[in-house]
Order: structure tokens, then C-alpha cells, then sequence
């Protein structure tokens, strides 16, 4: 490398490490706690077999999954302006990112409930509490704890999948780094710069789901 | 009578009817053995006296109530449920819960019980199987007979008039059967009314004092278990009974000697 880039490579550093805090990190923490949200809700629905709610969960999971997050994106930014929809530019991110990654997160919710034994709930019963009840101490938790790396698997995926967002013109710390390759016309460097940042923090959430586990482990895993 | 059935029929979609009208009575006190070859409807009729599954027809009276057993209504249903207790033959503990919770989560959350007197109950509910040493203890980190003892005290906790047993030492290796077969054996000691559905016979004729012996959905021959073991009235029961012994299923579990103890790895519960 030679004493240029490198020089550029230090000035880039504090200008994408604040557009990684200011942006990509709550864009994907406001779009995983509403991913989160949605798929639990999206789950249970299914789980409970409650008619109607249940087929229009298939038809979000069905859509969702069957078309690009691209086009997604692209739908609600520059389509829905023709109906007289306008959303700014990071609610969009949000609002997609969030149904996106619910729809992919239900199904492993989904599943995650169904492996609960159905003892479990017919214990629940036999012990006078109601279907609620033993939803929310025995059937949730059990199948939280189940579905706890899958969701840290989709987490850690959300992170690096927000970087489209600049299509939307939002600027996160990729297009933070696609504005200073322009000025300067130094690509390799500041692409693996910006991708060492991305391996740095998801190596940290990676650390984050072994020490959740690690706790969530203690009345000795899902069996 | 404290409890009586009658007529329950149920038939599931391919196996055709599995019940066919079975009807048995209980009075308070009685130790009632549900006895049979495996397909016989035995554990459908357990479940179905407990709303587990839905009898297609049938008709319940449990302390001078009658519910019709198809078209019982959900409080009804939790009007029955709160005077009986279930054990189940795979112990169905809540996995996520400790052997403490576990006996108190019914009594908190179904019975509204405040939680000072709900552990006082689930205290002495374990003390009573012998598992008040492991209170803090995870199903995971019990053997079979431990978590059977604790689902015991589980239902026991809630003070049920009747207490219904769905083949409560099938899933226990042989050396496990025994501590959980005493601690039955002292319930019905204690004049608990228990209805038991269960492959051993030396129990039985031991603990119940009636039997209802059931076959392809039908019941057999209804009797004081004196008479059922001793002194059978029906061909079929003499059959069954003369097939058990020859398997020896009598002769090589007696229950009168002291049972060992089991020896297992004590896992520490803050590993």
C-alpha cells in the first residue's frame, strides 16, 4: 500500500465508523426489532391455526420470500409515491428490512414452536392453566431458546444486507465509502477497509450469540 | 358414586372406533386399575375422561354434576380438570422450568394461588415423592423415575379429589419402575382416588382394589380386582391373565421387596 492510500484509508476511518453508528447500526436494530416482532406475532398466529389471520400470514410469507429485497426496496421508495404513499428515505429501510427478514424469521419461529413437545402444552392443560398461560411460561420460552441461533444467524445477515440502502438514498457507511472512492479513486483499499469494519462487528454479535446461548443453555438446552 | 362414566364412544379417522362404549364407576377411595393388551383404548379413555380428547359420545358425572362428554363447554371442562390430576407416561415436566416451578407454575398461574402458599404446597407435595432435594434441578438433569416422582407432586400439589395415572412406569427402565410405584402405592395407602392405566400387574393386584379389563375398545369384564385375579369370569380375561403369567410378567416384578435404590451421576445443576 503505498503512503497515499494509507493516508486516505485514515482520513475514510472516522467518517464510516460514524456513518456505521449513526446509521447502518440503528437502521438494523430499529429493522430487527420489528423483523422480531413480526415473526413471533406471524408464528404464533400460525401455531394457534387462527382462521383467517393464519392464510394471510402464508400470503405475507409467500410474497415476502418470493420477490428480491431489491425490488422490495424499490417498490415502496419509488412505487408507492404513484398511489400517494411517500415514506422518507430510513423509515423505508426499516419498514422493508423489518418485513423482509420477518417473513425468512417466521418460519424458523414457526418451526422452532412446533418442535416444542405437545405434552408440554397437554401438561399445561392438566395443571389448570389456560392455552395463553401456558403459551406464554413454557411453549415461548422453549421455543425461543430453540430458534435463539437462527434468529442471531439472520441478525448478523441484516448487518451486512442494509448496505443496499444507499439505493434508497440513504447514506450508511457503504455509500459513506462509495462517496470517498469518487473523490479520490481509491477502490481496493477502502472496499476491504469497509469490509473489515463489517467483519469486526458481526465477529462481535457472533461472540454475543455463544454467550446467549451460553445463558439461555442453563436447564440444559432444547432436547 | 364420586365419579361415574358411561357409554364413552370415540373413533379416530383410520382406526375406526377405539372406544366403544366404555363405562366405569368410582367411588371415593378406589384405586382403579385400567388393564389390557396395547391397542385396547385404555389411554383414550384416559384422555378422553379428561377432555384430552374429545369423546364423540358419552356422559360424565363427577360429584353430582352431569356434562354431556361431546358437548361439554370449555368451563365445564375446567370445572373437571381442577379436581383431577394427570400423569402422564413420558412425565411431560415443563423442560424450561425447575423442579420447583414446575410444581408451582399450575398452582400460580391456573389455580391463581398467591405464590407464598403456592410454594408451601408444591413444598410438601415434593417432600411427599421424596424430591424436595432437588428443587432446583431441570427435568434434563433428573432420571425418568425422578421426573415422574415430580410430576406426581405436580398434580398431587393441587389437592385433585381423583388423580389419573396414563401408564406411569412405561418409559422407566426396569431399575427406575419401583420408586415410582411406592410412591403410588403410599398415595393409595392415603386413600387417594386413583385411576390407573398400567401394564404392571403385580401392582394391581396389589394396590387396586377394581379392575375394568379392556380389549379392542370394549370392556371385558369390570370386577373387584379379588375377583378379577383370583376367580375371572370371562375366557378372555382368564387368557389374558394365563399369558402375563407365562411371560412371567407377575412372577419377576415383586413388588414386596425392597427396591434398589438408583445410582446415578448426580449432575450439578450449576454446570
Amino acid at each position: 500500500m503505498t503512503a497515499r492510500q494509507l493516508a486516505i484509508v485514515k482520513d475514510a476511518l472516522p467518517f464510516l465508523l460514524k456513518a456505521f453508528v449513526n446509521v447502518t447500526l440503528p437502521l438494523t436494530a430499529l429493522s430487527f426489532l420489528l423483523a422480531l416482532l413480526i415473526s413471533v406475532l406471524v408464528a404464533m398466529i400460525q401455531y394457534a391455526k387462527v382462521p383467517v389471520l393464519k392464510d394471510l400470514c402464508r400470503v405475507y410469507i409467500w410474497i415476502i420470500r418470493g420477490t428480491p429485497l431489491m425490488v422490495q426496496l424499490y417498490l415502496v421508495f419509488y412505487g408507492l409515491p404513484d398511489v400517494g404513499i411517500v415514506l422518507d428515505p430510513f423509515p423505508t429501510g426499516v419498514l422493508v428490512f423489518g418485513l423482509n427478514e420477518g417473513a425468512y424469521m417466521a418460519e424458523a419461529m414457526r418451526g422452532a414452536l412446533e418442535s416444542v413437545p405437545s405434552g408440554q402444552l397437554e401438561a399445561g392443560y392438566c395443571v389448570n392453566m389456560s392455552y395463553t398461560s401456558t403459551m406464554w411460561h413454557v411453549i415461548l420460552p422453549q421455543a425461543l431458546r430453540t430458534v435463539f441461533p437462527s434468529f442471531a444467524n439472520s441478525l448478523i445477515s441484516m448487518v451486512k444486507g442494509t448496505s443496499i440502502v444507499s439505493a434508497i438514498t440513504v447514506v450508511d457507511m457503504f455509500k459513506e465509502a462509495l462517496d470517498i472512492i469518487g473523490r479520490h479513486y481509491e477502490v481496493l483499499p477502502l472496499y476491504i477497509e469497509v469490509a473489515l469494519i463489517y467483519l469486526v462487528f458481526c465477529s462481535l454479535l457472533t461472540l454475543l450469540q455463544r454467550l446467549g446461548e451460553k445463558l439461555l443453555g442453563a436447564y440444559g438446552g432444547a432436547r | 358414586m364420586m365419579l361415574e362414566i358411561k357409554d364413552v364412544r370415540k373413533s379416530f379417522g383410520k382406526d375406526g372406533e377405539v372406544l366403544k362404549g366404555v363405562s366405569l364407576s368410582v367411588d371415593k377411595g378406589d384405586v382403579v386399575a385400567i388393564l389390557g393388551p396395547s391397542g385396547s383404548g385404555k389411554t383414550t379413555f384416559l384422555r378422553c375422561i379428561n377432555f384430552l380428547e374429545r369423546a364423540d359420545s358419552g356422559q360424565m358425572v363427577f360429584d353430582g354434576n352431569v356434562y354431556d362428554m361431546h358437548s361439554i363447554k370449555k368451563r365445564d371442562i375446567a370445572a373437571v380438570r381442577r379436581k383431577t390430576a394427570f400423569v402422564f407416561q413420558n412425565y411431560n415436566l415443563f423442560l424450561n422450568k425447575t423442579v420447583l416451578k414446575n410444581v408451582m407454575l399450575g398452582l400460580v398461574h391456573g389455580l391463581g394461588m398467591p405464590r407464598a402458599l403456592a410454594k408451601e404446597a408444591a413444598l410438601s407435595a415434593l417432600e411427599r415423592v421424596g424430591m424436595a432435594d432437588k428443587l432446583n434441578a431441570y427435568p434434563s438433569q433428573l432420571s425418568g423415575g425422578q421426573q415422574q416422582r415430580v410430576a406426581i407432586a405436580r398434580g398431587l400439589a393441587a389437592k385433585p379429589e381423583i388423580i389419573y395415572f396414563d401408564e406411569p412406569t412405561s418409559a422407566l427402565d426396569p431399575e427406575l419402575i419401583g420408586e415410582v410405584l411406592n410412591v403410588m402405592r403410599s398415595l393409595a395407602d392415603d386413600g387417594m382416588t386413583m385411576i390407573v392405566v398400567t401394564h404392571e400387574m403385580e401392582f394391581a393386584r396389589s394396590v387396586s382394589n377394581k379392575v375394568l379389563f379392556m380389549d379392542k375398545g370394549e370392556v371385558i369384564e369390570t370386577a373387584s380386582s379379588e375377583d378379577f385375579f383370583n376367580n375371572p369370569a370371562r375366557e378372555r380375561t382368564r387368557a389374558f391373565i394365563n399369558s402375563i403369567l407365562t411371560k412371567g410378567g407377575v412372577e419377576k416384578k415383586p413388588l414386596s421387596e425392597p427396591q434398589p435404590q438408583p445410582q446415578l451421576g448426580f449432575i450439578d445443576s450449576t454446570r
